[in-house]
């Protein structure tokens, strides 16, 4: 298929980003690139000096809301890329409501409990709906132990599924980036073969 | 009775086990996960209601913090 074949067909979808953090901004650079038509990006939270060890922001935006910030850089690789923000902390009863219309989901969050938290919700409240999750990313190397695992048609994971991040042990550039890139990558591959 | 628990076939020896039970004999301690049975997501308070029977499909997600 030819390259504007595909971004004819991924400009029709739209696909929710649940955090704006590590894994969030570097997939939504990814599916913007790529040609995905429309973004819902949700996060509550504002760009810090030590974020730009991972995230896809720049010096100049420290201090600007990651959905503002986000939503600049994804302007400046796609224009035509469609980008719906939410500032505020999801909670269970939101996500519906914030993601309702998408047609993949992707889970961002950096702390476990919100991640079970809206992964859960999106299974229950978004029957149908795709939730690409990721777990275990931090620290260095072992690349051939991040995988993606397709659970089944709703929820897919990526990551080591094994490493948590922690002082001794933080999330570094290259293995998020390789995570939040599995994920845009499987978001496409579901797009690729949705009507 | 014979269960596939993330696609690897696992044996217990009862008829069927709960779910709690599954996690206690498996040594699956973390707490953080999202379970499925048979494509059904099983929420924390149905742990120990819910039975796995032969033949059943499990999955399992450790969810990391990280992202």
């Amino acid at each position: 298929m030819k390259l504007s074949e595909i971004r004819t067909h991924l400009s029709k979808f739209r696909v929710g980003i649940a955090g704006a953090g590590g894994l969030g901004s570097n997939s939504a650079i990814a599916l913007a690139r790529s040609g995905v038509g429309t973004l819902v990006i949700c996060d509550f939270d504002s760009v810090e000096d030590e974020n730009l060890t991972r995230q896809y922001f720049f010096t100049s935006q420290i201090g600007m809301k990651k959905t503002a910030a986000l939503s600049e850089n994804i302007q400046r690789v796609n224009p035509e890329t469609v980008v719906l923000v939410h500032e505020k902390q999801i909670t269970y009863s939101d996500v519906a409501e914030i993601f309702k219309g998408c047609d993949v989901i992707v889970e961002a969050f950096d702390r476990a409990d919100m991640k079970e938290m809206f992964i859960t919700s999106v299974l229950n409240t978004l029957p149908g709906v795709p939730v690409i999750a990721a777990s275990g990313l931090a620290g260095w190397g072992k690349s051939n132990e991040i995988k993606c695992r397709k659970i089944d048609d709703s929820l897919y994971v990526c990551g080591d599924e094994s490493t948590s991040a922690c002082d001794d042990l933080p999330p570094l550039a290259p293995r998020v980036a390789m995570v939040a890139n599995m994920q845009a990558n499987v978001v496409i591959d579901i797009l690729m073969s949705t009507d | 009775m014979k269960i596939l628990l993330n696609e690897r076939e696992e044996e217990f020896n009862a008829d069927s086990i709960s779910v709690t039970e599954m996690l206690i004999l498996k040594k699956f301690s973390y707490k953080l996960r999202i379970i499925k049975v048979n494509g059904v997501l099983i929420s924390k308070e149905l742990y120990d209601s819910t039975t796995i029977n032969d033949g059943d499909i499990v999955h399992m997600l450790y969810l990391m913090s990280g992202g």
